[in-house]
């Protein structure tokens, strides 16, 4: 933020690709390595405490432990400059983050508890006022001119430039700390954040495990404050967590996950900043951050959007192969000396059997199957294999309904609509399981193949 | 953090209380509970019977489940004393199971059906020690004994509703306590997980141990449980099966409201003669 003298000034130097590499390797001068190394070690500490931050459902806690760091900074540089000390000392800085942190979780829970509002309207009424307080004690160090407060402003975006070996030193063994107590309580921290009123009829404390972990929210709150920012440090700790979601079902996985992602961000974030001084730090950390989200949300193999969407048309095609391959039989059904191969029907029959014209890329796909034929006149006619791939469709929608009417007692009237739905995911031993309970039931369809319908077919002559 | 800290209890109070035995698993003493200084429940005393299966039994916002939470410390009381065995519910902790109702808790999160069950272990295990494979064991056995040891590796979010509370009675199981706590377990639960709850209560309670459900099928009241406790913001009526769950009582519960009224007393003239 701070070299960014204008957004007119578009003039980005490129950097070369040997520099490139050595500051990812770490041999571009100490003072960038440290801050690469400091970013990723806060990266790894967010994730982790974001995982259960976020299973919680306290993610929230951070942006308003952060915001509320302001005043607490400000007060504390006061206290210092009117006791006649430097204003700029970063661990009484911190400190006083800390101390108005804590303070600020104290209110949200006093609110929550003792009014009726909703913990998120608590949460929000006590971060505006924090942050609005902060602001104003800003402007009141600016008007006093001790010439010392060059840097408070840096909390408010972050600012990494002016991180030192040291500073990156605390962060590394604050980042331990984290994973270390992380992984010491990640059973208390399981069956607190799963369901806490379980946990206390055991005899876990439940307050006091919630308080250990908001504990390591405001840890890696405050330790971030300075090269992410009080905005934009909440977003290390929710994102890399719901990034990691995506990729798995499994909670130790997920807080291993969570925390790659975050060292991955804070590390190549500050290498670009690194590169590009003219970006700042923390909004660079942050958007790879952003980047590793969205990768995730669309390419995680189950819970990704891609993964979602390409089943769900897998299946609803699936539905649609099937359901003309029935309407197909059903309509031959009808005269049982055409029940057999060969008998085209023609697109017009069909859509009045279907209800709507049959899906030209269904078509298209039995049709490479080899289990439909285009005759010249443009019907339609199952293949011998066709025919009877179509029939052991019928039948197991047939068994299916059967099934439902024996064991869910529905109307026979209501079968349909439940039958179409299940009997596109019925595998062969359950197919062979129905045929078995039916049997018992003596309720097996009579004719070996399809068995008779309940109800008229659709559209066709009962 | 808790609004009001519940005294503990002078022996000496108990004893002008005859009526209040210290073998009985749970006694609570004139219970008060408030929301926002509503009383929920009103000045409730209740001893459980040992080695039975009790239903709990009121219309909606009978203070059921709040009975429940107060029991177990889950909500402050206004006033009144909870006993287990004689003593504070601190030191006989580990001899109480809870399963709480289904939709308290978010099944999308993140683990298996086997660490939610092997969470009922924790008490167990203790402070920061990791879970052992003898721990595993005994969660997949009462896996078994709900009827879902092949579900143990599945993610919690790809259970049915019945399959949800059948995880959640392992869990209680795994507990291996002498007084369970369930609210509403039989809600919204298929015919095959119905009849696998009542199995695992029947053999619970043939162990001599005592479970309190909160229950809302009035007809399986008799079928199911041979005690009952009605509420209705105080204590109704409270006593075996057979002489309390009456048409009286159960008119005093439900007030006019009931519909279920002539079922119900078909279902236990039914049940009396067929000898329950």
């Amino acid at each position: 933020m701070a070299k960014a003298s204008s957004l007119v000034d578009v003039s980005v130097q490129f950097p070369q690709a040997d520099e490139i590499i050595k500051v990812l390797l770490l041999q571009s001068g100490h003072n960038t390595a440290s801050v690469m190394l400091g970013a990723g070690f806060l990266g790894v500490a967010a994730g982790v405490v974001g995982t259960f931050a976020l299973l919680r459902k306290r993610a929230l806690m951070g942006d308003a432990i952060a915001h509320a760091s302001l005043p607490g900074i400000c007060t504390a540089f006061l206290l210092l400059t009117s006791l006649g000390f430097a204003g700029r000392n970063l661990f009484a800085l911190l400190l006083g983050a800390t101390f108005s942190g804590l303070l600020c979780i104290a209110c949200v829970h006093l609110l929550a508890r003792h009014t009726r509002l909703s913990e998120d309207a608590a949460i929000g009424a006590v971060l505006s006022v924090f942050f609005g307080a902060g602001v104003v004690l800003l402007s009141i160090i600016q008007t006093l001119g001790t010439g010392n407060e060059g840097g408070l402003h840096d909390f408010i975006y972050g600012q990494t430039a002016a991180m030192r070996r040291v500073d990156a030193l605390v962060l590394a063994y604050a980042a331990g700390l984290t994973l270390l107590s992380s992984l010491l309580m990640l059973k208390e921290f399981r069956i607190v954040c799963f369901d806490s009123a379980f946990a206390e009829v055991q005899g876990w404390p439940s307050n006091l495990i919630d308080a250990a972990m908001m504990g390591l929210v405001i840890g890696v709150t405050v330790i971030g404050l300075q090269s992410v920012g009080i905005i934009l440090i909440v977003a290390l700790l929710i994102v890399p967590a719901a990034a990691a979601r995506f990729w798995t079902e499994n909670l130790n996985i997920m807080t291993l996950t969570a925390g790659l992602i975050g060292g991955i961000s804070g590390y190549f974030g500050a290498a670009a900043s690194a590169l590009f001084p003219r970006l700042p730090a923390g909004a660079v950390i942050v958007s790879v951050c952003g980047v590793l989200f969205a990768l995730s949300m669309f390419f995680a193999p189950r819970r990704g959007v891609l993964a979602t969407t390409l089943r769900h048309s897998s299946l609803s095609l699936r539905v649609a192969r099937e359901h003309l391959l029935r309407t197909i039989y059903e309509t031959l059904e009808t005269s049982p000396q055409e029940l057999k191969a060969g008998k085209a029907l023609s697109i017009a029959e069909l859509k009045n059997h279907l209800g709507a014209v049959p899906n030209s890329f269904v078509v298209f796909m039995l049709r490479t199957q080899g289990l439909l034929r285009r005759q010249a006149d443009g019907s339609l006619a199952l293949t011998e294999s066709g025919f009877a791939e179509a029939a052991r469709v019928t039948r197991n929608h047939r068994l299916w309904e059967e099934y439902i009417v024996l064991h869910g007692q529905l109307a026979v009237s209501h079968v349909d609509y439940s039958a179409d739905l299940v009997e596109h995911v019925l595998s062969q031993s359950i197919v062979a399981e129905l045929v078995e309970v039916l049997r018992r039931a003596g309720r097996l369809p009579q004719h070996a193949s399809p068995a008779e319908s309940l109800h008229p077919l659709t559209g066709g002559a009962a | 953090m808790r609004l009001f800290k519940t005294k503990s209890v002078d022996p000496k109070s108990l004893e002008s209380f005859p009526e209040h035995s210290s073998t009985s698993p749970l006694s609570v003493h004139a219970m008060t509970i408030a929301y926002h200084q509503k009383p929920v429940l009103w000045d409730v005393d209740y001893d459980a019977p040992e080695s039975a299966l009790v239903a709990i039994v009121g219309p909606n916002g009978a203070g059921k489940t709040t009975f429940i939470k107060g029991c177990l410390n889950l909500i402050p009381r206004a006033t009144g004393t909870v006993e287990f065995w004689g003593s504070s519910y601190q030191s006989q902790r580990t001899r109480v199971g809870y399963v709480p109702q289904r939709e308290s808790v978010d099944w999308d999160f993140p683990v298996s059906v086997l660490d939610v069950v092997l969470m009922g272990r924790y008490g167990k295990i203790g402070w920061f020690r990791p879970i052992t494979s003898a721990h595993k064991r005994a969660a997949m056995q009462c896996l078994e004994d709900v009827g879902l040891a092949d579900f143990a590796k599945r993610q919690i979010n790809q259970l049915s509703g019945g399959q949800q509370q059948r995880v959640f009675l392992a869990r209680a199981l795994a507990q291996e306590s002498e007084l369970y706590f369930m609210d509403e377990p039989f809600a919204g639960v298929d015919a095959a997980t119905s009849q696998t709850i009542i199995d695992v209560l029947r053999r619970l309670k043939q162990q001599g141990k005592t479970v309190l459900c909160v229950h809302h099928d009035l007809v399986s009241v008799p079928e199911y449980f041979d005690h009952v406790l009605m509420l209705n913001t105080r204590v109704i009526a409270a006593g075996p099966t057979a002489e309390t769950f009456t048409q009286e009582h159960l008119k005093k519960t439900y007030g006019a409201r009931l519909t279920l009224l002539e079922e119900v007393s078909q279902a236990i003239a039914q049940a009396s003669r067929g000898g329950v």
